[in-house]
């Protein structure tokens, strides 16, 4: 006997009815089972193929980018996404807006006790198809579960590691006065999505999340040899708040165009209607990029040839300004700042 | 958008713009107060001010419902999420305002306290439906606007027989805060406050028609415009007041026909009386007490009155004395007058009540306007 129950009579995990209950977390046999189950199946790459407590990866040479993200978005499931691809796309674009090719990825996940089994292998479905379609895997992970009232469902954290572009250095604090700022495309599309289906709030518009990994559209753009200054990805707090953080970070004034900012008609519909700005709400699958000005327009077509930069536009430079404000010129034909996003606009968004 | 970039159009704007400054004449003084916090944000948001001559200056009103929000109010929804463990309902502006103790409703929230962020007051309904072993108390504030939706619940819950549910009822009106500000002794004796005509609010309009704002053409010969919250909106109603100065009349004209009648929503306002009535007087921020200025649950509806069910009284707090919130919503001060303004206080770190809401003088001018002071 060597304590091993025969693969034959082990029941599978009760997929369609079952739920996430605390022994799931335990370091067991049913966590083994979960694990091998629902998790190695739906991930299944040589490295996690090792089993053991971390996984031991060939080293990639040159300068390492490490970027880690929690997923808590309200509600798991939203049109154009999940919480699971949203986790992956999520932390493979931290890395690649740094200009590395992302390499590996961890999860690490939080259960709620009474969570249905069904839904988490939606979720972990959704996340292996996202890394393979990536081509980033999960190489190690983790799972606890909390019990119920202590999590909303499931909660995830994703770790990625890359390896930087050779002479590739991307900062937010390289921008100069003269630069110019493009962006990929239109913006509060993940934000509003969400919102439309908040529990007290459901809308009925035709409005998916951008939710979508940036790292093939980067290569590319880096490909050109354009002076790129910097590449962020405006998530929380929207376009106004990321670009605040590079005025900032670089000591200048940024002037953005508003009749240049690509926005949706249901998109700027839906804020007209619920008083928000599409300036400060979410994005997932858009990137702002910084370059010298006379690489602008070569960089913007660069972006609109890849179908992820389609709508990519020129939207706003860089002066010198010693109070560092972002401003814009309205379509209205004054002038105003477009400050940080002040408080909470939308909870839960990523 | 249709229906509203027309109201955004900036070559339209230049036309306007272009009247007003051959209108407005050199040697005369055109100082118009926009009651709303509505055309606050809309003049901060557009850069409205910069296209004004220097003779004719916009002074913010006092119509940012939750700037007016006294802290003694805010305090009794504080208590009532922590000491009675209710759950709290509000407009997501009303959950930043600062209250006693260095707490707002959001940091009550921190503190174990139930308070939900709503969008309508059905949602606060809706609360009560889905937990009826809670008590839920909708906080209730705002201008004519507001109110109505705030009578309908209260009706409907009455109707449904839905136990668990009140509200605190702080809901405020705007002629009687105009007539205040036009009887303050800084319009009629000292004259710091020079104040030649009003534009009227937009969606308060739309629920009380134009025949109210009569009374201060005709009384006070002031001119009233009555304006959408559009840019295009303010630009037309400056027009319109410029003209009525300079032809020496003082009327009620309707900017914004597309929703506005003289006699306002009448089924709105039946509503509202039926389950609301006058306060004797109520306590403004900035203002003070002003009489007949608010309404209450009417005794028919008692049940459903949250200051009623849980005995709470009001006491009146001062507000911290570097604060000038009070000046501001006057019309005394601007925002960049006051010593804390952009320091100690921040839309981030709010001191006054001025700083919470994007219609707040104070937030419109930091988050908008701040590149004006520097250059």
């Amino acid at each position: 006997m060597n304590g091993e129950v025969k693969k034959g009579y082990v029941r599978g995990l009760d997929i369609k009815n079952g739920r996430v209950d605390m022994s799931h977390g335990s370091g067991g046999r049913a966590m083994a089972q979960l694990i091998e189950e629902l998790f190695a199946a739906a991930f299944d790459n040589e490295y996690l193929r090792q089993g053991n407590d971390g996984a031991l990866l060939p080293t990639a040479g040159g300068r390492l980018v490490m970027a880690t993200d929690a997923h808590v978005v309200s509600p798991l499931f939203f049109p154009g996404g999940d919480i699971g691809c949203l986790s992956v796309h999520g932390t493979i674009n931290d890395v690649a807006v740094m200009g590395a090719k992302p390499l590996y990825l961890s999860a690490s996940f939080i259960l709620e006790e009474g969570f249905p089994l069904a839904d988490l292998q939606r979720i972990v479905q959704s996340m292996a198809a996202a890394a393979r379609e990536a081509g980033v895997p999960i190489v190690t992970g983790d799972t606890k579960v909390v019990e119920q009232g202590k999590a909303d469902g499931v909660f995830i954290t994703t770790t990625g590691v890359g390896v930087a572009m050779d002479g590739v250095e991307l900062s937010g604090s390289n921008v100069r006065p003269g630069d110019v700022i493009l962006l990929s495309g239109s913006m509060g599309d993940h934000g509003m999505a969400i919102m439309s289906r908040r529990e007290n709030l459901a809308f009925e518009v035709p409005i998916e999340s951008d939710t979508a990994a940036l790292h093939h559209l980067i290569a590319a753009m880096l490909e050109t040899g354009a002076d790129i200054r910097c590449l962020r990805d405006p998530t929380r707090g929207g376009l106004a708040t990321t670009l605040n953080e590079i005025a900032k970070q670089s000591s200048v004034g940024l002037m953005i165009n508003e009749e240049a900012i690509p926005v949706k008609p249901v998109v700027a519909a839906a804020c007209e209607f619920l008083g928000l700005d599409p300036l400060y709400v979410a994005n997932e699958g858009k990137l702002i990029a910084i370059c010298a000005a006379a690489d602008a327009e070569r960089l913007l077509e660069v972006m609109r040839a890849h179908p992820l930069g389609g709508d990519a536009a020129i939207i706003g430079l860089a002066h010198a300004d010693p109070h560092h404000f972002v401003q814009m010129k309205t379509a209205f034909g004054g002038r105003r700042n477009v400050d940080w996003l002040a408080g909470e606009q939308l909870p839960r968004i990523c | 958008m249709k229906y509203i970039d027309e109201f955004r159009d900036g070559e339209l704007a230049k036309n306007i713009v272009a009247n007003i400054l051959r209108e407005a004449e050199s040697g005369k003084r055109y100082s118009f107060m926009e009651f709303c916090g509505g055309h606050t944000h809309a003049i901060s948001r557009y850069g409205i001010a910069d296209l004004l001559p220097a003779n004719v200056r916009m002074i913010h009103g006092p119509g940012c419902p939750v700037c007016v929000l006294p802290i003694g109010r805010v305090d009794q929804a504080i208590r009532l999420a922590l000491e009675r463990k209710v759950i709290v309902c509000t407009y997501a502006d009303t959950l930043r305002v600062p209250a006693s103790d260095n707490l707002s409703l959001m940091r009550a929230k921190a503190r174990g306290g139930d308070v939900r962020m709503i969008y309508s007051p059905q949602d606060a309904l809706k609360t009560a439906r889905d937990n009826p072993q809670r008590e839920v108390v909708f906080f209730a504030i705002g201008f004519e606007t507001t109110t109505p939706p705030t009578a309908l619940i209260i009706k409907q819950a009455r109707d449904e027989g839905i136990a668990n549910f009140s509200v605190l009822c702080n809901h405020v009106l705007t002629p009687a805060a105009i007539t205040h500000i036009l009887q303050s002794p800084e319009v009629r004796q000292y004259g710091t406050v020079p104040l030649d005509g009003f534009i009227g609010p937009a969606h308060v309009s739309v629920v009380i028609g134009s025949q109210p704002y009569e009374h201060f053409a005709h009384e006070y010969r002031k001119p009233v415009v009555i304006a959408g919250f559009e840019p295009l909106d303010v630009l037309q109603a400056i027009l319109m007041l410029i003209r009525q100065i300079n032809e020496g009349r003082a009327e009620v004209e309707n900017e914004f026909t597309r929703a506005v009648t003289r006699e306002g929503n009448l089924k709105a306002q039946a509503m509202v009386s039926e389950v609301l009535e006058l306060r004797r007087s109520f306590e403004w921020r900035g203002l003070g007490e002003v009489p007949y200025s608010a309404l209450k649950i009417r005794p028919a509806y008692v049940l459903y009155d949250a200051e009623t069910r849980y005995g709470i009284g009001y006491k009146p707090v001062a507000d911290n004395k570097a604060c000038e919130c009070g000046a501001i919503l006057r019309g005394v001060k601007k925002p960049q007058d006051c010593k804390v303004f952009g320091t100690v206080c921040t839309p981030e770190n709010p001191l006054g009540s001025c700083m919470v809401s994007s219609e707040g003088a104070c937030a419109a001018h930091y988050s908008y306007g701040r590149f004006r002071e520097t250059v």
